[in-house]
């Protein structure tokens, strides 16, 4: 479980995140949506400790990340997995080798248990056949898929996952979905989900948190952001055509 | 006022760049992948531009000591002084500044754009450790060999070409380059190329590990990183010289 609390962060005197408190629960896809630079990456960034917050508390299982030293946040750090929007593989290893990498960094296993443990990941997103392909001969989605295998290698504990279905196509978008949903009940991970794509959010989403112009505007379960009367929430929820007719039917 | 935001920044990288390692078999290993991408990768380049260099400056002696009172072994001193004083440690640094210092700084850039750093970070591993260390120990450690390397080839080419243009003979040729000839010059040579070497990968790796933005950024990054460290090559030039020979 992950808790943040009063979180503020500002940049050159812009404030980005407002008094933010949320619990982020283990075994949940937890997700965090929001209109394009209303601050969810920054907040994200703020709970991995890419970026400093300026006021607030985040706390990993009751520790207190905020207060602990680089070492021990490093600690920390190596329980977290994280799938970046681009899918953040390193271009130089090819994909065995960015699922190996985290293993040989953090693990005194011999080459043939990282081998096999890369090959699981790796059969565990979908992707065989591609252990020898360098990150620029492989499509976005099978990225997505390495990357989502790299940060599962470690068997982490929390897993942040920035926009994982964007520049994917709606098939692809759900086969990442599923596949996000599925690691997060079968490990039991405390999973966090940044998306706008509300496609996602009906799919996988267990809680919710809106964020607008830097507050948490709301909160709820997939259930309830349907039925909100909530004005600025119904204007991201039903910006499409597509959702605007559902609303209308039912 | 900037211009101490940058030091500060700087040493706090290499200061970063050179905490303790999460696992040292790994640092070692990559010390060696740099070694073979930043030395052995500018062999070639070294040793064209150093036979050439080493050929011109013996027809140009020859040329220039026409006079009857100036003995034909100095052409071969001139080449050996010039290479070893200068050329090799100096001319053969900025060169490699231009060439490893771009592919640096567009490396680690593009690995920040990529949010490849980040991922390094959030995995618990000093990014700067793993990427700007390997690098820096490798160069100084290649760069003397690259400079030993430049100063026989430029000598060798001298004499090649000197033969060939007919501009000197066999015997006042190797008679010049034994002819007062004193060790500590290539130590001097030696230790400029250790600090040169230091400068070439961490400068460039500073503006790389530091780029926002997306391409062009990178680029920008890149072109200062050689900028930047070219001219503190020739900074520390004068510095050393000024230290170690006056």
């Amino acid at each position: 479980m992950i808790e943040i609390k009063n979180i503020s962060k500002s940049f050159s005197g812009r404030n980005v995140l407002n008094d933010i408190s949320f619990t982020f629960q283990t075994g949940k896809t937890n997700m965090i949506i929001g209109e394009s630079g209303s601050g969810k990456t920054t907040l994200l960034k703020c709970m991995v400790g890419l970026n400093e917050i300026n006021e607030g508390q985040i706390l990993y299982d009751g520790r207190s990340f905020t207060e602990l030293d680089f070492k021990h946040k490093k600690e920390i750090r190596k329980e977290i997995g994280m799938l970046f929007q681009g899918g953040a593989l390193f271009d130089s290893k090819t994909v065995e080798e960015n699922v190996v990498f985290p293993l040989s960094m953090f693990t005194d296993m011999s080459e043939s248990e990282k081998r096999d443990r890369a090959n699981f990941c790796l059969q565990r997103v979908n992707l065989l056949n591609a252990n020898n392909l360098f990150p620029s001969e492989i499509s976005g989605g099978m990225k997505k898929r390495v990357a989502i295998a790299r940060a599962i290698a470690v068997q982490p504990k929390y897993l942040f996952c920035d926009e994982p279905n964007s520049g994917l196509d709606p098939k692809t978008s759900i086969v990442i979905d599923n596949l996000i949903k599925e690691i997060t009940e079968e490990y039991n991970i405390t999973t966090i989900v940044i998306t706008h794509d509300m496609n996602s959010v009906i799919e996988i989403g267990d809680r919710i948190m809106f964020i607008y112009k830097g507050n948490k505007h709301w909160e709820g379960t997939k259930e309830e952001i349907l039925k909100t009367s909530n004005q600025e929430v119904c204007d991201f929820v039903y910006a499409t055509k597509f959702m605007k007719d559902l609303k209308t039917k039912f | 006022m900037k211009i101490f935001y940058h030091f500060g920044r700087y040493f706090m990288l290499i200061k970063r760049a050179f905490g303790k390692p999460e696992k040292i078999s790994i640092y070692i290993s990559r010390i060696f992948e740099e070694m073979n991408l930043l030395g052995i990768g500018s062999l070639g380049i070294v040793a064209i531009i150093s036979v050439f260099m080493g050929a011109v400056i013996t027809i140009q002696s020859a040329f220039n000591f026409e006079s009857p009172l100036i003995p034909l072994y100095a052409v071969g001193v001139a080449v050996r002084d010039s290479m070893i004083l200068e050329f090799s440690p100096a001319i053969v640094s900025l060169i490699l500044a231009g060439k490893v210092g771009s592919s640096i700084a567009s490396e680690i850039g593009t690995m920040r754009v990529s949010e490849q750093i980040d991922a390094l970070e959030i995995m618990g591993i000093n990014s700067a450790g793993y990427l700007v260390f390997p690098k820096i120990v490798a160069s100084v450690l290649f760069n003397p060999i690259l400079v030993v390397f430049s100063m026989f080839l430029g000598i060798l080419g001298g004499y090649i070409f000197g033969m060939m243009a007919g501009v000197v003979t066999d015997y006042e040729y190797i008679y010049g380059i034994t002819y007062q000839f004193r060790p500590y010059n290539v130590m001097y040579a030696l230790i400029k190329s250790i600090v040169f070497a230091f400068i070439i990968a961490s400068v460039p790796a500073y503006h790389g590990y530091y780029t926002s933005g997306g391409a062009l950024e990178v680029g920008r990054s890149s072109t200062k990183g050689v900028v930047y460290s070219s001219v503190l090559i020739l900074a520390f030039d004068l510095i050393l010289t000024q230290l170690l020979l006056a």
